[in-house]
């Protein structure tokens, strides 16, 4: 793309593009999410390309190509970021037919331009298949997955090529800048402030307060945090990897409104193809001048972005970690006498704000702060995004109105747990939230009714656990992992972390007495205050909550020495139900140990030998779901 | 880089493609983080010698390097298998039963616990979320992500390196 040096020189091929859009017969959409391309979606896309043009259709993969091939009618076939679905990939959208296949194979191909030739029909296999009802639906919006969400910041994710400067200009890209240098820094300020906003990584601060307090300190250090160590979620890498473009534009409106010149995007190792992408999208608008120096030909508007590499560490979420990392140090947090936003990156004004909260920007420009602050609840306005997985049935990446409840969001949209077994919990906020009981599936979701109740919204990741999922072993799990990731630099979090895993293991191994959870909760309680950085701080939240909420499932543990979700190996033992066992013998074939013994055929002679199984789970796991003789005892 | 690089870790480096590295970014501090993992991508693990020589290019105390290069888990000081696998144990991955995954493989590369293969043709890691959650227990063999492994199904992607 040319260089631009004016705005209506961009507005005017903007409207080129739109206009081009508009005459494409066709648009086919190959999700090329991680999800995806694990399942062969750029094999589909090539096929897909390579029999279109057998079939003599006239197609273009890049949009710009419309501008010159001119009147002729054609097919616009690319691929494109996560369009959130990721249970039923690979997905191919087939525009403006609304038809959404799932599960695509490479031998699906020819059914899918069959149908688009109109020489056959559809083919039903290949639609989204309704876990309740049964019933097939065709199109994206038929499907109450998408149905029941409302996309601000992943809006664009699935529908465009990430890519692609042009295309996301046809979608309506870089409308917020074009708002936002009509103003000025004051008033863009004021509109993100009054739209209320808040941070998106977790913390929910006032993104307008922020901005105000490091615009008046003078040229702040503009950050993306694209770390999202939080296991569980990946809303942030959905959206660099599915539309850089509007993160990017986020914080050139960021840059305008406090008069920044620097910019970096922390990017987790952890995401290579979202690197690549961010990469690629401050490539093209350097190329097209909206990047660089007097952006838009507007003097002294000069900003530059680069990315900066993440090493790995969880740590490096938390903001002033994240900023001595990109100074290329180690990881370790500082005591926040003084905001970053006064005193951030090489000591300089610094403003950090997470991926989803600067691709919330644009749209808030373009459409107004009213706009905006109409959605969602009084105290947190606006959308969220969610990533729903575990033992959820449609597992992906949602994004719904703050204040919509925990129960609309997993059984409404996530369509209930698989197999419909009993729900037991769900797990918001990584390692320093908390899980949530059934009691509470009603409670809106937003950042303080979380907070208020032991959890806290977090960045967004949603973990749905059924009966099988032991609290007391989730809540070791978390502290393993923060004892891990923990950077040691102060004591209570180092050494509070390390007797937290001493004693909830020995809880998991049956090991544990009367003393031991008031113990536990004494640690919990002095990790808290005395921690320098909210690591340490909300460390214990994973424990304290499921003590709270599971507390007759920790009894049982310690008194009983029993774990009723079969996740505490010292506490279980695998068995063979002689009535429902149908002699196939796959478990005797896969037993590591040579534990299982039996006469092929003979569903009796199945037995587990106590003394040499080690506990693995391979039996229960090969074991028919129909016939489900091996029992956790 | 061949097998018999890997086996003798104490063998002179070709410094030439640390030049190419270093030629990359700025030489200043900031860039210290990038320079060691494009080292670690390109040697398969941070060589003492390698390191020494990042220290005197960017004009930084060994000391700093070493203090970075050992605090992120993305470096690694010991020379690393030519196929490396990661177990993605986020949360997502752990209720889905990662764990069982991650076993099954140690028991299939003859390991206790992650690390690298005696003949280090196999490196065996854990990695705390992938981002691929939709696709849990996710497994990474280098560059390919495999969706929804089941812990009687890695000895087959270990032998044909597909499931």
């Amino acid at each position: 793309m040319t260089r631009f040096t004016s705005l209506s020189e961009l507005q005017q091929v903007q409207q080129q593009l739109i206009a081009a859009k508009q005459k494409l017969t066709r648009r086919i959409v190959v999700c090329a999410g991680t999800g995806c391309v694990a399942g062969g979606a750029f094999e589909i896309f090539a096929e897909l390309t390579k029999q279109l043009t057998d079939a003599k259709l006239n197609i273009v993969t890049e949009l710009q190509d419309c501008l010159h091939k001119g009147s002729k009618p054609a097919t616009h076939v690319s691929t494109s970021g996560c369009h959130g679905f990721c249970q039923v990939g690979p997905l191919v959208h087939v525009l403006p037919d609304d038809v959404l296949y799932e599960q695509v194979k490479l031998k699906n191909v020819p059914d899918i331009i069959g149908a688009l030739l109109g020489k056959s029909p559809v083919n039903e296999k290949l639609l989204y298949k309704d876990p309740i009802t049964g019933e097939r639906h065709k199109g994206r919006n038929d499907i109450a997955f998408y149905a029941k969400q409302d996309r601000i910041a992943l809006k664009n994710c699935g529908l465009i090529d990430p890519e692609s400067l042009e295309d996301y200009l046809a979608n309506g890209g870089f409308n917020g800048l074009f708002a936002a240098i009509k103003t000025d820094g004051k008033v863009i300020i004021e509109a993100v402030t009054k739209s209320g906003l808040r941070g998106r990584g977790g913390a929910g601060f006032s993104t307008g307060r922020k901005w105000k307090t490091a615009g008046d300190a003078g040229s702040p250090y503009i950050l993306c945090n694209g770390d999202e160590g939080d296991p569980g979620a990946f809303m942030d890498r959905s959206i660099m990897e599915g539309d850089p473009f509007k993160v990017l534009e986020g914080m050139i409106i960021g840059a305008f409104a406090m008069k920044a010149t620097r910019g970096y995007i922390y990017v987790r190792k952890e995401y290579p193809l979202a690197v690549k992408r961010v990469q690629r999208a401050i490539t093209e608008l350097e190329k097209a001048g909206l990047l660089g120096e007097n952006i838009l030909g507007i003097d002294g508007f000069s900003f530059k972005v680069s990315i900066s590499r993440g090493g790995g560490a969880f740590v490096c979420g938390e903001s002033t970690a994240l900023m001595r990392s990109i100074e290329g140090k180690i990881g370790e947090p500082r005591a926040k006498y003084t905001r970053s936003a006064v005193k951030g990156l090489y000591d300089r004004p610094t403003v950090l704000n997470n991926v989803e909260t600067w691709a919330c920007v644009p749209p808030i420009l373009e459409n107004g702060y009213q706009w905006f602050a109409a959605k969602g609840t009084k105290r947190s306005p606006g959308t969220k995004a969610f990533s729903l997985v575990g033992k959820v049935k449609n597992t992906g990446l949602v994004e719904v109105e703050m204040g919509t409840t925990l129960h609309q969001i997993i059984f409404d949209i996530g369509g209930g747990i698989i197999n419909n077994r009993p729900f037991k919990a769900v797990q918001t906020g990584g390692p320093s939230g908390g899980c949530i009981p059934e009691s509470m599936l009603d409670l809106p979701v937003d950042f303080d009714t979380l907070t208020e109740n032991g959890s806290m919204m977090g960045s967004g990741g949603m973990i749905v656990m059924d009966d099988r999922n032991c609290m007391v072993n989730i809540a070791h799990y978390f502290i393993r992992f923060l004892l891990e990731e923990s950077c040691g630099k102060c004591t209570p979090c180092r050494e509070g972390l390390r007797q937290l895993d001493h004693l909830v293991g020995k809880v998991c191994d049956g090991e544990a007495d009367a003393t031991t959870i008031p113990q536990i909760e004494r640690v919990a309680r002095a990790m808290k205050l005395g921690s320098l950085c909210s690591l340490g701080m909300d460390a214990p939240n994973p424990v304290t909550s499921t003590i709270k909420f599971f507390r007759d499932e920790w009894e049982q543990h310690v008194h009983d020495k029993q774990c009723r979700a079969g996740n505490c190996r010292k506490l279980i033992f695998y068995s063979i139900n002689k009535e429902k066992c149908t002699g196939c013998s796959l478990c005797m074939k896969a037993c590591p140990q040579k534990a299982i013994t039996g006469t092929h055929k003979d569903g009796h002679s199945f037995v587990i030998d106590r003394a040499i199984c080690d506990k693995c789970g391979i039996c229960f796991s090969v074991c028919p779901d129909k016939v489900m003789a091996v029992e956790i005892y | 880089m061949s097998n018999a690089d890997i086996k003798t870790p104490q063998a002179a480096h070709d410094f030439a493609k640390l030049e190419a590295i270093l030629a990359r970014y700025p030489r200043d501090e900031a860039s210290l983080i990038m320079v060691l993992q494009d080292v670690q991508e390109e040697y398969r693990y941070l060589p003492c010698d390698v390191l020494i020589e990042v220290a005197k290019a960017l004009d930084l105390p060994k000391s700093k390097v070493f203090a970075v290069g050992t605090f992120y888990k993305a470096f690694s000081l010991d020379p690393m298998g030519r196929i490396n696998v990661k177990v993605c144990m986020g949360t997502a991955c752990h209720v889905r039963g990662a764990q069982m995954v991650l076993e099954s493989l140690e028991r299939g590369l003859g390991l206790t616990g992650p690390g690298n293969t005696a003949d280090l043709e196999y490196t065996l890691e854990t990695v705390n979320c992938v981002g691929a959650c939709g696709m849990a227990p996710v497994v990474v063999v280098d560059e390919k992500y495999y969706a929804e492994v089941q812990p009687d199904k890695t000895e087959k992607l270990l032998k044909k390196g597909a499931i």
